[in-house]
């Protein structure tokens, strides 16, 4: 199934002679095991774009559906669990809770799904193993080197039956080679099934993904490669390995 | 190959004469392009024989006057189409294609700037796919590919920055 489809979506804020349109007539799907890197100059409306795909605001015209549901039609509880159940997000910074250890960070949110609490720490360790975590699971956030924090951050947006992840530039302030861990983290997941939006500026980090979407003046001007098809073929031989 | 497109678009602006085109190529290239006045002579010449440019009289004072042909025209709207490929640059073609479509009316520099763009993105791309399946402990395969990976995301930095450059005179205008 799609994981994330946005169908001619357009944003505008405010009304009138001071409108202005953060994201004009997009389209575009991401399927299961793709990554999808999402480039263009600032208030070219990538952020503007990963806050509609994650239900977190409402476009103004056009369909945002994940995992085949269309967010317009939900109530807004029903929405929230959207929210909770199907996405996880990774942010630059501010992704985990400095009170909270590593292992508590990632069952939060199978706590607010209303998962026992002994079972939602069981899934955050054998999630922090998947991720190759194990050993930070009792240390706090400030413990933590940058790049551990990630991929902590990383580890938590994918517990439970998250399938979609959306991440804005979340390799943010880490060194080459730690960014690249992460990249690569992301990466994996993706070709594991997950499927991914990748909000940056930074080439480098773009070239991690299968598919690379330009978006200029709040339009998409350009892609790399071709849009695969639900069942996770290539429409055409866009050079993805 | 591009200082005979080089020429093409200095022409589509105006016909020129020789000395005038060798003088202008100067100023628009900054110099990064070291070219005597003998090669535009027998580009010229070339260009002619293959019905690119066209003579177009004299200025008077017994200088010969070329003019762009249509079927010029329809070369040099294919090159600034066109993403130089990374490695066949014997001279950075893309730095001399980008500073001739500044000046040269018609050409939309945002979609040159854009197609490159793409085209870099795609080579970064397959760059990071073989760097991907790499084993890590093939150290020095992995550098050789780090070393063509930053190159390219040199090129798209510098790729953004024109682009930035290039609103800000927008706006001022």
């Amino acid at each position: 199934m799609t994981l994330l489809e946005l169908r001619h979506v357009s944003r505008i804020h405010g009304s009138g002679a001071s409108a202005v349109t953060a994201l004009n007539d997009v389209s575009f799907a991401v399927q299961p095991g793709e990554l999808v890197a999402v480039m263009g100059p600032s208030g070219s409306g990538k952020s503007t774009l990963l806050n509609l795909a994650g239900g977190l605001d409402t476009p103004t015209n056009g369909d945002v559906l994940v995992e085949g549901v269309s967010l317009g039609e939900l109530s807004s509880r029903a929405l929230a669990a959207v929210r909770r159940r199907s996405v996880g997000y990774v942010f630059q910074d501010l992704n985990l809770l400095p009170a909270l250890t590593a292992a508590e960070n990632v069952s939060l949110p199978r706590e607010l799904d209303g998962v026992p609490l002994r079972r939602a720490r069981t899934e955050a360790l054998a999630t922090l193993e998947r991720f190759g975590l194990s050993d930070v699971a009792d240390r706090f956030p400030d413990d933590l080197s940058g790049g551990q924090q990630q991929r902590v951050a990383i580890a938590r947006a994918f517990i439970g039956e998250r399938r979609l992840l959306l991440a804005d530039e979340p390799t943010g302030a880490l060194d080459t080679t730690t960014g690249e861990s992460v990249l690569r983290l992301l990466r994996e997941q993706c070709a594991a099934g997950a499927g991914g939006v990748l909000v940056t500026h930074e080439a480098r980090h773009a070239a991690w993904a299968d598919r690379i979407v330009f978006l200029r003046d709040g339009r998409v001007v350009d892609e790399t490669g071709e849009a695969r098809r639900p069942n996770g073929d290539a429409i055409a031989t866009g050079g993805r390995s | 190959m591009s200082v005979k497109l080089g020429l093409l678009a200095l022409l589509d602006e105006q016909p020129m004469y020789g000395y005038q085109l060798h003088t202008t190529f100067k100023e628009r290239t900054g110099d990064t392009w070291p070219l005597n006045i003998g090669q535009v002579y027998t580009t010229l010449a070339r260009l002619e024989r293959d019905g690119l440019v066209e003579a177009a009289g004299d200025d008077g004072d017994g200088h010969q006057i070329y003019a762009l042909t249509d079927t010029g025209r329809a070369e040099l709207s294919q090159w600034f189409a066109t993403p130089v490929a990374r490695s066949d640059r014997p001279r950075d073609e893309l730095a001399i294609k980008l500073s001739v479509a500044l000046t040269v009316s018609g050409v939309d520099v945002r979609e040159v700037l854009q197609t490159q763009r793409t085209a870099t993105l795609r080579d970064l791309q397959d760059l990071t796919r073989q760097k991907a399946a790499v084993d890590e402990g093939d150290l020095a395969w992995l550098l050789a590919l780090d070393s063509l990976i930053f190159q390219a995301e040199a090129e798209a930095r510098w790729l953004d920055s024109c682009e930035e450059r290039l609103l800000k005179k927008e706006v001022r205008r």
